[in-house]
């Protein structure tokens, strides 16, 4: 199991070492350099040739890419021109909210999708089912967004249940911190529930017809064992998958919403550094994301031997 | 001799009769399909028509106007600048589908020649799988937004981040297949005979890629349409006043508390043509899988 964590981790170096040229990349091919952007359109020709070469923009290629990648390890990751911290700093403060809103919207993707899937798979071909295919097609086709504007309009608008947008942090109570994030989590969650459901659903429909189910049925096991212990335990890798996959998606998601919900978490930052063209701070999110991304997936790699011990590397 | 020859046409007349009896019946078991099709052609030619047969200009501003519910005179009502929101709607159509297609259309074809040559040369399919690991590891929405910050925003700015996010995913299917492809003995045969790579690569492995490709093109259409109607709205895709579906919904931001219908039109629209889309997609797939069989369902 050790040696088979540590060669997956091995094999991240090649991955993470593309992704950080493609992040440095984004900021070299700036035309005219990132000064021009920091800039905007009124600097003089001089005015960017001085921030260019404060900015090591002038020195060979290679030479820039390995100061800015050894940089990164020393937690050297640039400054924001406008928010006057360093890249790393800014990234810390909106990350909070960002990790809250993912992380409930992920409890209530799974509370929403394994039930429905499983209903879904056992009740195959009943209304239930049908209902919950086409929720999930429909789920795959609506912009995150939309589903959040819809939520906002119904929670917050209409029936003012919850805050319309904002954001308490924990400090100020958890109650408080849940209310505020309770609208664009469900919506969030919703949207992935719909590809879990469809995960879960087409899984558990290929267990429920193996011989050990029927074996397991005619011990005379209960049904709700049946499906929930037997059926459900070999379906998991496949949702485990599933959220490991839509982690990404996920966590873009959530950069839209908080945009909407006025949510200070990285998807403020990153609004904001757009508007400002502040591309070091885009160049840390990203690369900062990734890592997050590429984390989350090991993590689920590595559960997969827990979860289904057939799946465990190194034995026959 | 022509007794033969007869007999021959005569069996393979039958055979090509068969398998087209068996293609419209499986044609007819993935009713997604055409539900797809006819919905995509359908908002396609509304696009096409309605912006070259009527005069009204998108960006007409009437301000006394402003807001107003659907009626009469505006049939979906209009925005906060007092636009129609209906003819938007339509340009909005044909910048977003134009989005969508140049990026299905271009990461195709970049997958195709980035997959099918990793898949015949061994040094090649190293180097350029990595890179296409790396780019698959970046969230996509996040890089196309990385990328549109760095290159500023336009709407070909937007097609050609969005084209780097989903070719990779594009190359790798093409590879897979034609890692199948290469295999066959036919293949093997063309070799011996002393075909040239570039032949055997474009003349033989290219169309056993096309299925799969043909299938992931439609749902990367999709996902480009979702995807710009996400960067308009965070202010990184097609710029204001041009419309597009993203634009439209990033204007109805601030407005749609009070005026729903602002949202919803075109966030109708985006779910119709991702829908048809995306059961385009699906029918496809379950079309070209010989597994799938015809008439009763399996």
């Amino acid at each position: 199991m050790l040696s088979y964590i540590a060669k997956r981790i091995l094999s991240l170096i090649p991955v993470m070492f593309v992704v950080s040229c493609v992040v440095f990349l984004v900021v070299y091919l700036i035309p005219g350099g990132p000064a021009t952007a920091l800039l905007g359109m009124e600097a003089t020709p001089e005015q960017i040739e001085a921030l260019n070469t404060e900015l090591g923009f002038n020195r060979p290629f290679l030479v820039q890419y390995a100061d800015w990648f050894t940089g990164i390890f020393r937690g050297d990751w640039g400054e924001s021109y406008f928010l006057h911290q360093s890249v790393l700093e800014a990234i810390a403060e909106y990350f909070t909210p960002t990790l809250s809103l993912a992380i409930l919207a992920q409890l209530f993707a799974l509370l929403l999708s394994v039930p429905l899937g499983i209903l879904a798979a056992y009740r195959r071909g009943t209304v239930l089912d049908v209902a919950s295919v086409s929720i999930s097609l429909l789920g795959a086709a609506l912009p995150g967004f939309m589903l959040s504007m819809f939520l906002m309009l119904f929670f917050g608008v209409y029936h003012q249940w919850f805050p319309v947008a904002g954001y308490a942090s924990l400090a100020e109570g958890i109650g408080e911190h849940l209310k505020y994030l309770f609208v664009p989590a469900l919506s969030l969650g919703i949207v992935q529930a719909a590809y879990i459901t469809r995960m879960t659903r087409s899984s558990l429909l290929e267990t429920l017809y193996k011989n050990y189910i029927r074996t397991a049925r005619s011990k005379g096991l209960k049904e709700a064992r049946v499906v929930l212990r037997y059926a459900l335990k070999n379906a998991a890798p496949a949702i485990l998958t599933a959220v490991g996959q839509s982690f990404g998606s996920l966590i873009t998601g959530t950069i839209v919403t908080e945009t909407l919900f006025n949510i200070p978490g990285i998807g403020m930052l990153t609004m904001g550094s757009i508007d400002r063209r502040d591309v070091f701070v885009i160049q840390g999110v990203v690369l900062f994301v990734t890592f997050l991304y590429v984390l989350v997936n090991l993590i689920v790699d590595i559960l997969y031997g827990f979860v289904d011990p057939r799946l465990q590397p190194g034995r026959k | 001799m022509s007794l033969l020859h007869k007999n021959v046409s005569a069996v393979s007349e039958a055979i090509f009769r068969e398998q087209r009896q068996l293609r419209k019946e499986r044609l007819l078991a993935s009713p997604g399909l055409i539900i797809g099709f006819v919905g995509f052609v359908i908002i396609l030619i509304l696009a096409v028509l309605v912006p070259a047969l009527s005069s009204a200009d998108p960006n007409a501003m009437v301000v006394v106007d402003r807001l107003k519910p659907p009626s009469a005179e505006h049939i979906l009502g209009t925005d906060e600048f007092g636009r129609d929101l209906f003819v938007r709607l339509m340009y909005g159509a044909r910048v977003s589908l134009w989005v969508g297609g140049c990026v299905a259309i271009f990461s195709c074809v970049l997958g195709v020649v980035i997959g099918i040559y990793a898949s015949y040369f061994k040094v090649l399919d190293h180097i350029l799988m990595r890179i296409c690991d790396g780019l698959i590891a970046i969230p996509g929405i996040l890089l196309a937004i990385a990328l549109i910050a760095a290159l500023g925003t336009s709407s070909w700015n937007v097609v050609v981040a969005l084209t780097i996010v989903y070719t990779p995913s594009v190359a790798r299917t093409v590879r897979a297949s034609a890692m199948v492809v290469r295999e066959q003995p036919y293949v093997e045969a063309a070799k011996v005979q002393g075909f040239s790579d570039f032949r055997i690569l474009w003349k033989l492995i290219l169309p056993g890629v096309i299925s799969p490709l043909t299938v992931q093109a439609s749902f990367i259409f999709a996902q480009a349409i979702i995807s710009e109607a996400s960067l308009s709205f965070l202010g990184a895709g097609v710029p204001a006043p041009a419309a597009s579906w993203g634009n439209m919904l990033q204007a109805s931001k601030l407005v749609f508390s009070k005026a729903p219908w602002t949202m919803i039109c075109p966030g109708a629209a985006v779910v119709v043509c991702v829908l048809s889309l995306n059961l385009m997609g699906d029918g496809l797939r379950d079309f070209m899988d010989p597994r799938t069989k015809g008439g009763a369902k399996k």
